[in-house]
């Protein structure tokens, strides 16, 4: 893992518009300790996008591309949705695969890495909506699970199908209607995690993306679970303003009031005993890391 | 054999994919003239000359260049500019295939998405493609025959394109340097360059150290 993979050939460099030179130079490729707190001071994997204004799926993709632990060894497999149309504007490999299929090919893609690359720790990240992540893909995802394919699944869940006109989804809470839904949902919000959790997940977490912070502990932890132990999973809401009525101000608000006591997306997470175990080691590894560069600094120069 | 004749455009507001009129793509040794298979070293002179007699012949390199995979790519990358500064030639980077908004800088970048906006600015009649992905490549090649004049070179890395007026296949460091040593041959048996006089822009993080004059 290393900034030296993210180079421009020197011979045409001079070529490049200064937003590849800023990314070469600035992003935190390489970085071990990268996270959300890098937005605005480093350059960001992700610049432009294409999502509305004020879509919190847009945040959500900066602090998620902003915790990675190795953007420079990832590959994103999504699917079709609002985040397929995102994923030309970032600066993190990624395949594009079928609706539904973002799991099955996931698990091929991580086989082959790890086959192709037996020394590096390749990381492969689903990254889809709920409609491919439940509805139409819920096969592959779950089986995928079973299987204990060592990959992280994220699902983007704004709880109906927003980049087609709001149809209904397995994810949309019960009696909600929307545009392509008028006579409301009949049926109850599909309990994804609890279903990740019996299905084999080593790591699953639910929560919003209001709070930076939580995003990225959640996707750092998912991602070294999946390289160690096994399959983990992480619902983020991410609200479509669009067809749920709100203005594009109103997305936070939206994300804070589901998450308050009694709310659909009340932060929890499902850790097994050899996650837990691993995320420890992790955390004092971390912790005597930090220690050691702390009294490095302190030394003088010259001692 | 296929009678389509793959040529400079402007040809049509949806030109066919030439592969769908019946063209096929060159074996290894060969290359394509116009949707004419024919042996290498004709499409070596053919491109030479195309590129000599152009006013603003141009070179497209793609992230298969540009980005330093590995130590040949970066040998790739010295060949191009050899060739640029053979002839000379522009070379006005493919870095990457977003659809960027809300626009591209058409002096300075040129996007699969919409090339033709790179070609009009510029003026360009001939251009070579090297180092960018087959399907960008395909895309773009028809999206340039369809709506403007620019006579279109592809070096591919794989099997080559049907869309391109001349395409070589399997290209690597030497072919690159080939089609170099097909421009200074001409050269020197007196075949003049008809490029307009330019300034090849260049630049670093902060933005232009070298404005584009043309």
């Amino acid at each position: 893992m290393s900034k030296e993979k993210i180079q421009i050939c020197e011979d045409l460099a001079d070529i490049m518009p200064p937003e590849y030179h800023k990314l070469v130079e600035s992003a935190t490729f390489g970085n071990q300790d990268r996270g959300w707190k890098d937005i605005g001071s480093s350059t960001e994997l992700i610049e432009q996008h294409s999502l509305c204004a004020g879509c919190p799926e847009s945040i959500a993709f900066r602090y998620i591309l902003a915790s990675l632990p190795a953007p420079e060894d990832t590959v994103f497999v999504g699917s079709t949705g609002c985040t397929s149309l995102v994923f030309p504007h970032v600066a993190v490999h990624n395949i594009h695969s079928l609706f539904g299929n973002q799991n099955a090919i996931a698990s091929g893609l991580k086989r082959t890495l790890k086959s192709r690359f037996p020394d590096v720790e390749k990381d492969v990240v689903v990254l889809a909506g709920d409609g491919a992540t439940v509805d139409i893909g819920l096969d592959m995802t779950m089986q995928s699970w079973f299987r204990q394919e060592k990959f992280t699944t994220i699902c983007f869940d704004n709880e109906l199908y927003a980049n087609t006109g709001g149809q209904e989804s397995g994810l949309m809470q019960k009696g909600f209607v929307a545009k392509m839904a008028p006579k409301g949902k009949n049926f109850e919000k599909v309990r994804l995690p609890e279903i990740a959790r019996e299905a084999g997940c080593a790591y699953v977490a639910l929560l919003t993306v209001s709070k930076p912070n939580r995003v990225e502990q959640v996707i750092k932890n998912a991602v070294l679970i999946a390289r160690e132990v096994g399959p983990t999973f992480v619902q983020l809401y991410t609200p479509c303003i669009l067809e749920i009525g709100k203005q594009s101000m109103e997305g936070l608000d939206e994300m804070k009031d589901s998450e308050s006591i009694g709310g659909r997306f009340v932060q929890k997470e499902y850790i097994s005993d050899e996650a837990q175990k691993l995320l420890d080691s992790i955390k004092i590894e971390t912790k005597e890391r930090k220690k050691a560069a702390k009294e490095a600094a302190k030394k003088p120069v010259n001692a | 054999m296929s009678h389509y004749e793959v040529k400079a455009g402007p040809e049509a507001f949806l030109p066919p994919a030439a592969a769908t009129m019946g063209n096929i793509l060159p074996d290894p040794g060969e290359a394509h003239i116009g949707g004419k298979i024919v042996p290498e070293e004709e499409a070596y002179e053919h491109a030479a000359r195309k590129i000599l007699g152009a006013k603003v012949p141009t070179i497209f390199p793609g992230p298969l260049v540009l980005w330093k995979w590995n130590d040949h790519v970066a040998a790739k990358a010295k060949a191009i500019r050899e060739l640029a500064n053979e002839v000379p030639m522009r070379l006005i980077p493919m870095a990457d295939y977003r659809p960027k908004y809300p626009k591209i800088d058409a002096a300075v970048e040129i996007n699969p998405n919409h090339p033709n906006l790179t070609i009009w600015h510029n003026k360009i009649d001939v251009c070579i493609f090297i180092g960018v992905h087959c399907h960008q490549a395909n895309l773009a090649l028809k999206m340039i025959r369809a709506s403007t004049n620019c006579y279109t070179m592809a070096m591919c890395a794989m099997a080559g394109h049907e869309d391109a007026c001349l395409s070589f296949r399997d290209a690597d460091l030497e072919k690159i340097q080939r089609l170099t040593a097909a421009v200074k041959k001409l050269k020197a048996e007196g075949v003049e360059v008809q490029a307009n006089s330019f300034t090849q822009f260049q630049m670093d993080r902060s933005g232009f150290v070298v404005e584009p004059v043309n």
